[in-house]
């Protein structure tokens, strides 16, 4: 089958294989970067590694930086499965329907040239400084690019397994499960992916402007208090549960759905 | 149950069917062409590559609804279908290849289908871990399994070793004997057809039609490699046009 927006396996397949020691040296180096430049730049502007880990440790045992992660936590969930339900069923029908993809192609572009603060002030404004807005604002900006990674996924499915499922009258619940969605796994996947990341720095935009807690809301309130260390520490705190997110959660999932895939014959 | 026969008699006719190509013109592919299909025979349609066999068999299978003329396949009429290529999801277990489409199937039945067709260690296996002759005996295991009322067959043995090929088409012939179904198969090739047919039915080059219908009236079973010359000898005598090439 072909595959035309991204080939995460192909590239995920190195790094497995090597083992992690290149990743930790990688890490380590970067770690020993900034513990020079934090020495000699010996400025509060620039606290070094171990200070950061030290406010991470203190925040998290007597502060309120676990629930801050959670609460921004939640809303990267929350606001991820909206955008993907609704991204995916848009996209599949636009790949799927002519007349569909004529009637809303303006609407996705419009979306996704519209900036994300543009979305996020007007969701505020018309909505409230709610949840539910904050919420929306996000999957807003997300829905576009899923809708055009699963539209491409959509075009490109195997015409001769469509016909293999038209000639054996599949029901239309079993040609969804074992034809369309199998073949649109990797476009699914390439959405997720590049749907966390984008999705959790708006999270931090929305926080920012309209909400009273969350990562985004102690940066900024750390931003007018010049806090330097708690500025990386929060990013570094939420950068590790997003890495553990991928390693853990998406990685493995991943190597399920696509098990069949790269078996010797 | 239904009981046996109750679909199985199809009558084909197509007086026009055009494709037309990226560029707008106009392909004739089919033209008055007249089949009436006997129950449980083995019906093989011969014809030069290209001549729009394929095309007929999208029809039959209604795949395609763009042609002038009326196919007799009625409502709830079971398919099997055997393509060119096997077609099997590559993200589904051979196994559940074969359940997908015969969702009724028994264990016992599915077991019995697959020992039949000499894949019985295969069903836990990923399409992708199986050579092309073993992927086509799933396809065909496939092809049976929803107990067709009507077995489509588009020259399932192509782009296989003449040895491979061969053992296939005698074990399409076992399989079928001892499940006797309503099946068209269309191919190019003469001997191929010789083996197979009951009613060997002789096509004409691009627009098709019917050139001659033609009964082979020794069992399958008898058909060993000298017989098959000896009608192909016959054959060629009678139809040189259509078999001189073979």
């Amino acid at each position: 089958m072909s595959v035309g927006v991204a080939r995460p396996d192909a590239l995920r397949g190195v790094r497995s294989y090597r083992g992690p020691l290149t990743s930790i040296l990688s890490v380590a180096g970067f770690l020993l970067v900034w513990f020079i430049a934090a020495e000699v730049a010996q400025s509060r502007l620039l606290p070094g590694p171990a200070e950061v880990a030290r406010y991470v440790a203190n925040e998290s045992l007597h502060g309120d930086m676990l629930a801050e992660l959670g609460i921004t936590l939640w809303r990267v969930a929350a606001s991820f499965v909206v955008a993907m339900l609704i991204g995916c069923v848009i996209g599949l029908l636009m790949g799927e329907l002519p007349a569909v993809n004529r009637a809303l192609d303006p609407w996705v572009i419009v979306l996704l040239n519209l900036p994300a603060l543009v979305i996020i002030i007007l969701a505020y404004v018309w909505f409230g400084l709610n949840e539910a807005a904050a919420i929306g604002a996000v999957a807003l900006n997300k829905i576009p690019n899923v809708i055009v990674t699963v539209r491409e996924g959509a075009r490109a499915l195997d015409p001769g397994l469509d016909e293999m499922a038209r000639a054996y009258r599949l029901s239309p619940l079993s040609k969804l499960r074992n034809v369309t969605l199998p073949q649109l796994q990797p476009y699914f996947a390439a959405a997720s992916r590049s749907g966390i990341s984008l999705i959790w720095k708006i999270v931090l935009v929305v926080e920012l402007l309209g909400r009273s807690n969350g990562v985004g809301f102690e940066l900024h309130l750390n931003f007018q208090l010049f806090n330097v260390t708690a500025i990386l520490g929060y990013t570094v705190a939420f950068v590790t549960v997003m890495l553990a997110i991928e390693y853990l959660l998406v990685q493995p999932l991943e190597r399920r759905a696509t098990r069949w895939r790269n078996k010797p014959v | 149950m239904r009981p046996a026969g109750a679909i199985s008699r199809f009558k084909i006719r197509i007086e026009e069917k055009t494709h037309i190509g990226a560029d707008g013109t106009r392909i004739p592919a089919i033209r008055d062409l007249v089949l009436d299909i006997k129950p449980q025979s083995m019906t093989v349609l011969m014809g030069p590559s290209g001549c729009g066999k394929t095309t007929l068999m999208r029809i039959v299978a209604g795949l395609d609804d763009r042609y002038v003329g009326e196919v007799g396949i009625p409502e709830g009429t079971r398919l099997g279908f055997m393509f060119q290529e096997p077609r099997l999801l590559p993200w589904r277990t051979v196994r559940q290849n074969i359940q997908i489409v015969a969702p009724a199937i028994s264990n016992a039945d599915l077991e019995q289908l697959v020992a039949s067709v000499g894949i019985a260690d295969m069903l836990p296996r990923y399409p992708q871990e199986l050579s092309l002759g073993l992927a086509r005996r799933v396809a065909l295991a496939r092809a049976f399994a929803t107990k067709p009322d009507l077995l489509l067959l588009d020259e399932p043995f192509v782009s296989l070793d003449e040895r491979t090929a061969d053992r296939l088409r005698r074990l399409l012939l076992e399989v079928w004997s001892a499940r006797p179904t309503t099946a068209i198969l269309v191919t190019h090739n003469a001997r191929e057809a010789i083996l197979l047919a009951d009613q060997l039915v002789l096509l004409a080059p691009r627009p098709t039609h019917v050139v001659a219908d033609v009964p082979i009236t020794v069992p399958q079973s008898e058909r060993d490699a000298a017989v098959v010359e000896e009608i192909y000898a016959d054959l060629l005598e009678r139809y040189p046009a259509n078999f001189a090439a073979g």
